[in-house]
């Protein structure tokens, strides 16, 4: 039932393709949405995490860029540090928008919506607090800030894309690596960028989110990696939390009308 | 039908599930974005590093509701770092102070001052400070100023307010004007200006996309320019080799094809040594080597290298530490004195070349007279390549290894890559930024660098050139107009005292020159004229007495010396935050506490503002605040959206930001500070008969001013800098400027700004409508040429090098010079033009000399003048090294500058006892996320979160070797203090292997300070104030220290340790401070 909907999706459809393997960690990305959404200060801590104090995505941070130091090469780098292998990734993660959003199967109120141009959005006049939506995400997205007691995610730029303007993020990012489109443009263009990053060495890379076959039917914001998902923290194989609902709802069905059916033979053989 | 109920909707609709629009609240029917409903969109220009991305600021019933990048720009094409794109929180957050403050002597707080009454006191106490300290003379000599009034900062401020500054206080007979350039790139100026004519860098940002090797050393481009870094990545794009070396392995080098991890400091082997690869195996680039620079100059017969005195140059005082630069010319030609007939007395006293001229090249190059002879083979002796060859023979594969720690494969990659990638069809380019320039031979390694480019003949190409990254929005313009005690606009010279010292004396008008120089008489008497107007007049030198003399370096380093010994009493710190950001941090409060009164102008308030009440020396109990007599001032100064005027970005690009709104409260430009006290001053004065107050009342400060602030008009200001004609019309270009006082001229080298009386740095004629070079986006100095030294893109016979590398070229038909770009030559000075022998000024060079602002015409291989601490560059150890320099029996510059004071001790270095408790190389650096001092950034709450403590870089090696765990404390000590750190252990900064042992590196970000929200001790803390002799810029990017785990101790316990490792290390007054 609920996949009628999202498998309409497709015309107008926009979207995020993130090249981590041009993302130089600047973080532009999270402060030019903090600054257009107006997004609380998310906390002063330094966590020793590489040069990541961000953490990751919740509902006062709508952009968090990963920074993985790590032992290997990095393509046709030539190995610099020390005479050994050595690479820094840095990713700019955001909301998957997804084909089929948990978070929109469960809110109960209609706050979270899926808008025309194929975005999930919380609309905060409408959100009660009720929080279902947190542990719907598969990727951990959605938060509840506690300010204001609502839920809170990217909204890519909701109002800006009304206005006919990019997202803030994809806006600022200095060396592209956040674009903005069509998502099926975007999608035939990481498939020209993955096989040239590939070619170039980087045989690690792949995209991830781009495939409408996954566990989410594709995500509206999909991914260059240059490694595994998990190295930045991405769910390798993400599932709809909602996949089972409508069989849960079938087989209820089933065994409600078992029940019925039996319910009416008892009668029928008291009455006889 | 539409209905409002959504239930209505649901079931009336498509959307039966209601998880689409049946859903739309009310207020999501409503929501607009805020750009769309703007009242008005003004164009303005990002105010953090020099960079230059343009902004739109979106404004909405007088208030600022969104900042974001203008797509239209050529450079940054609508993108913003996350600084910029912190710009509505800088400007409009809750962090910025908006009331004037003011701490009486003693006080223990802050109290609040009515804005005009603050301004007054402040007029009143310039007034008597000056009065009481007014200096007429200096062992004879007339000097007719204050040394007791002193200004900081300007190159976060517009050019129109620096140039004010410069004006005002230069009237009032201050000569200790400096800001931020100094400490950043002063260095630059006389590296590149030396080399090639001009002090900025020869190319600019988007022009790095038609590179074919990219060579990033001495910066973190990615880190402290991501926004100019997309040149890079569209050159990666476009196939390009793009190298890092740099001890840390960084946001830069991540994406690059190669990181060569460096021993901090020893860059000048490392180019020294591709530099003689280069000439060994005769890869340099034979026709442009041979025709445009000076690799077949024959110097002098007594000139010796540091191949035969061990380290030194002929000429070398050891008693003064100076150099006679004499044995360093050209055969045949002699350098001719910028200040004229000079006093032998004073130069027995400063040595031969005067402080701080070394910058003067920065636009002008270099003066020469006669002519020098030439050897075409390249055979003789004596010709500068073969000199060359000599000089650089020992810097070899196995040097780089042992004095950099650089395999030899790494090494030899990067010649390849180089050399490859140089030549007619290809060209290669350097970046460097304040890795390079922040060391005390930091003009050395500038010089290098260039060395190379003209050996490889990339110097006047697309694709090619060095990059010089300078990081405050207009630091490049408040070195050209400036504010700096050594040079006035244009880089003419402050003149020097001297005995019977007239204008002609120090133009030297009556001797024949070569080159631009021999244009100097012009644009300074156009400047005296825009300074003093009528009553600058030819029988009066055009008021050139008017002008206060140096006796010496004046530079903001002396300052905080003459601040500790009384001399300097009053202080200005215009938007720089000296508590954190200048060397040796706790010398520069311990100078403050001193003063009688300081002014602080800023956004927030700094340490440099807070530092009696809460600075670490309270803490220690080492000053105590009901004791410290200095009267404070914090005045809030107006941000870039509160004001117009125009920042020069770091490839000598004006851009003009226009006002978006009025500044609240007492939030006011500097331009209106600088006009409003200047006025304040002249009323006070007015009437005074006291000659020394005559340059103030004859100044011309007749601004327009406007609105309910009264603010001053800036476009006003900029035409004066522009200049004039005798009918008030206003000069197209600096040609048109006259020695016979019927031009003024506020800036030479800025004239042509307000041709036509059109603002051309408002110019904003989108990108997509333009070239690369969009000549029409803006305007760039000189004469709005974007490649410098473009001629040398085509032969000598004028075709172009080769189609790919086209830019400007010789049209024989039209007999004129044409192109992409503004041809930075005669336009009709044919390739074949040769100059009769008399000829002077322009004409004397050559249709085949593309270094117009060069005496010679020449790009500098060798410099036989304008650099005093040798003719080439050579390597030295820095002032505190746990390595013993293994070239030379020199361990340091020896004509670096040097400051012994009980708060400044130098450490023991190389193989001296002692060193082995310092026993670890420092470097500091920026961080993306953070501005310079933190002025504009640790308040910023977006930007405070993202890097919000002070941290140390330290290897997994060094880490096990002192007990260091990641993510817990430690202590970094050296002879000046000790700061405590966050740990992180990471593969970035490694060990290196040199020379049979282990270096261990240590990398610290300056940014950090106990104020705002991001929070933490001062690297700067750390840092000597050792100093280049040429550019008095201090060495912060390479210095010795120990590291320890745990948290600094607190109170007195703090010097204490400082002194402990003092004794333990043996360090004394003089130690490290031997030639």
């Amino acid at each position: 039932m609920a996949f009628d909907l999202d498998e309409r999706l497709g015309e107008g459809r926009v979207g995020f393709f993130t090249d981590t393997s041009i993302c130089i960690g600047c973080k532009a990305c999270e402060v030019a949405c903090k600054e257009w959404n107006q997004v609380p200060e998310d906390g002063l801590n330094f966590t020793g995490m590489s040069y990541d104090n961000t953490v990751g995505l919740g509902a006062d941070t709508w952009r968090h860029v990963a920074f993985i130091e790590q032992r290997r090469p990095l393509g046709h780098q030539e190995p610099g540090v020390g005479d050994m292998d050595f690479r820094w990734l840095m990713a700019s993660d955001v909301c998957k928008h997804c084909t089929h959003a948990a978070c929109l199967d469960v809110c109960p109120t209609g706050s979270l919506f899926r808008t025309e141009y194929g975005t999930v959005v919380v609309q905060q006049d409408i959100c009660n607090g009720c929080g279902y939506c947190v542990p719907a995400c598969p990727f951990g997205v959605i938060g509840k800030r506690e300010s204001s007691g609502t839920a809170a995610k990217c909204t890519m730029c909701y109002d800006r894309l009304g206005a006919g303007q990019e997202p803030a993020c994809a806006k600022t990012c200095p060396t592209d690596s956040i674009q903005f489109g069509d998502l099926d443009e975007l999608r035939e263009r990481a498939e020209r960028r993955l096989a040239q990053v590939r070619e170039a060495g980087l045989t690690s890379a792949r995209l991830y989110g781009h495939d409408p076959g996954d566990g989410v039917g594709g995500t509206g914001a999909f991914f260059l990696l240059l490694d595994e998902p998990e190295v930045y923290g991405l769910p390798p194989d993400p599932v709809v939390t909602t996949r089972d609902l409508p069989s849960m709802w079938r087989h209820v069905g089933v065994a409600a009308l078992a029940l019925l059916v039996g319910l009416s033979a008892t009668a029928w053989r008291r009455r006889g | 039908m539409e209905f409002s109920w959504p239930l209505l909707r649901q079931l009336t609709g498509d959307d039966r599930t209601a998880r689409g629009p049946a859903a739309r609240s009310a207020r999501t029917e409503a929501w607009r974005a805020r750009t769309a409903t703007a009242d008005r969109v003004v164009k303005s220009v990002c105010p953090f590093c020099a960079v230059g991305c343009a902004q739109n600021v979106y404004v909405r019933e007088e208030k600022v509701v969104q900042i974001e990048g203008d797509p239209d720009s050529p450079i940054s094409r609508g993108r913003l770092c996350p600084k910029g794109a912190a710009s509505l929180q800088l400007t409009t957050g809750f962090s910025r102070q908006r009331r004037a403050l003011y701490r009486p002597p003693g006080a223990a707080d802050w109290q609040r001052i009515d804005l005009a009454t603050a301004m007054d006191l402040i007029a009143d106490r310039i007034i008597a400070t000056r009065r009481e300290t007014w200096q007429w003379e200096q062992d004879g000599l007339r000097t007719a100023r204050t040394m007791g009034i002193a200004s900081l900062g300007g190159a976060t401020l517009d050019n129109e307010e620096n140039y004010l500054i410069k004006k005002l206080l230069t009237a009032l007979g201050v000569v200790q004007i400096e800001n931020q350039a100094r400490v950043c790139h002063s260095s630059t100026v006389v590296g590149l200006g030396t080399s090639f004519g001009r002090g900025g860098a020869t190319t600019f940002m988007q022009d790095m996309q038609h590179s074919d090797c990219i060579v990033i050393q001495g910066s973190n481009f990615a880190e402290a320019h991501p926004v100019g870094f997309q040149w890079v990545m569209e050159a990666k794009a476009r196939g390009a080799v793009i190298i890092h070396v740099d001890p840390r392995f960084t946001r830069t080098s991540a994406p690059a094809d190669l990181h060569v991890p460096i021993r901090a400091g020893s860059d000048v082997a490392f180019l020294g040594a591709i530099i003689n690869h280069v000439l060994e195996n005769e890869l340099y680039f034979h026709e442009y080597v041979l025709n445009y620079t000076n690799a077949a100059t024959i110097l002098r017969e007594d000139y010796r290298d540091t191949e035969d005195l061990d380290g030194v140059f002929s000429g070398f005082d050891p008693e003064s530490r100076t150099y006679d630069p004499d044995s360093w010319q050209y055969e045949g030609m002699t350098t001719v004195a910028a200040s004229g007939e000079r006093n032998a007395e004073y130069e027995r006293r400063l040595g031969k070349v005067p402080p701080g001229r070394g910058e003067v090249q920065g636009g002008t190059g270099v003066p020469l007279d006669g002519h020098p002879q030439r050897d075409e083979t390249l055979r003789h002796p004596r010709c500068v390549l073969q000199v060359l060859r000599r000089h650089f023979a020992r810097y070899t594969p196995e040097t780089v290894e042992r004095v950099c720690g650089v395999p030899r494969r790494l090494f030899e990659e990067v010649c390849r890559h180089l050399t490859e990638n140089s030549g007619p069809e290809k060209t290669s380019e350097f970046v460097y930024a304040v890795g390079w320039t922040q060391h005390s031979d930091g003009s050395q390694f500038i010089r290098a660098a260039s060395i190379l480019q003209l050996l490889l003949g990339n110097i006047g190409r697309p694709g090619g050139g060095i990059q010089a990254l300078r990081g405050h929005a207009s630091i490049q313009g408040s070195s050209d107009v400036p504010t700096l005690f050594n040079l006035l606009p244009g880089y003419i010279p402050m003149p020097h005292a001297h005995e019977n010292e007239r204008l002609r004396d120090f133009l030297s008008a009556d001797a024949p020159h070569k080159g631009c120089w021999a244009d100097m008489p012009a644009y300074l008497v156009s400047l005296l004229k825009a300074w003093w107007g009528e009553s600058a007049q030819p029988d009066n030198d055009y008021r050139f007495g008017w002008l206060p003399r140096l006796t010496g370096s004046h530079s903001t380093y002396d300052t905080v010396l003459a601040q500790l010994d009384g001399v300097c009493k009053g202080y200005l710190l215009l938007g720089e935050n000296p508590a954190v950001g200048s060397a040796n941090a706790r010398m520069q409060r311990l100078g403050m506490a001193r003063l009688d009164w300081l002014v602080v102008r800023d956004l927030n308030l700094i340490e440099s503002a807070t530092w009696w009440k809460d600075g670490p020396e309270i803490e220690t109990g080492e000053l105590r605040t009901a004791d410290i007599g200095t009267e404070v001032f914090f005045l809030h100064a107006a941000c870039h959206t509160e004001k117009s005027g125009s920042f020069t970005n770091t490839n000598r690009l004006l851009q003009w930001h226009h006002q978006a709104v009025e500044p609240e409260d007492d939030a006011r430009s500097d331009l209106w500070f600088m006009y409003h006290l200047g006025r304040i001053i002249r009323e006070k004065l007015a009437g005074s008969q006291d000659p020394m107050d005559a340059p103030v009342l004859g100044l011309t400060w007749d601004y327009p001013v406007g609105g309910e602030l009264a603010e001053p008009s800036a476009e006003a200001v900029l035409a004066e800098i522009n200049g004039w004609d005798g009918e008030g019309r206003p000069l197209p270009g600096y040609h048109a400027l006259k020695d016979d006082g019927s031009t003024a001229c506020g800036c030479w080298i800025y004239s042509g700004v307000y041709a036509d009386g059109v603002n051309q740095a408002a110019r904003r004629r989108p990108a997509a409508e333009q070239d690369w070079i969009a000549a029409e986006w803006a305007w760039a100095w000189p004469a709005n040429r974007r490649i410098l030294y473009n001629r040398a893109s085509a032969r000598p016979d004028g075709t172009p090098w080769s189609e790919r590398k086209r830019l400007v070229w010789w049209d024989a038909e039209a007999e004129r010079w044409t192109g992409h770009d503004v041809p930075d030559f005669e336009s009709g000075k044919s390739p074949g033009y040769r100059p009769p022998p008399d000829a002077q000024g322009s004409a004397a060079l050559s249709g085949i000399d593309p270094f117009i602002m060069q005496a010679d015409g020449k790009g500098w291989l060798f410099a036989p003048a304008g650099v005093v601490d040798g003719p080439l560059p050579t390597h030295y150890e820095p002032q505190d090294s746990p390595v013993a320099n293994p070239l030379y029996g020199r361990q340091c510059n020896p004509a670096r500058k040097v400051y012994p004071h009980e708060d400044n001790r130098y450490q023991p270095s190389g193989d001296e006892p002692g060193a082995s408790v310092y026993p670890y190389v420092v470097t500091t650096y920026r961080l993306t996320e953070h501005f310079t001092a933190g002025g504009m950034s640790r308040f910023t709450p977006y930007l405070a979160e993202l890097q919000p403590e002070m941290f140390c870089e330290v290897s997994p090696s060094l880490a096990a070797e002192r007990a260091l765990v990641h993510g817990d404390w430690a202590t970094i000590v050296t002879a000046r203090n000790a700061i405590e750190a966050r740990v992180m252990v990471t593969d970035r900064i490694p060990s290196l292997h040199l020379d049979g042992r282990v270096v261990h590196q240590i990398g610290l970000p300056f940014h950090f300070g106990p104020n705002g929200l991001a929070k933490g001790d001062a690297a700067n803390e750390l840092a000597a104030i050792s100093l280049d002799p040429n550019a008095h810029i201090q060495e912060v990017k390479a210095l010795s220290a120990d590291i320890r785990p745990g948290r600094r101790p607190r109170g007195p316990a703090l010097p204490e340790l400082v002194r402990s490792y003092q004794r333990r290390a043996g360090v004394g007054a003089g130690t490290g401070t031997e030639a």
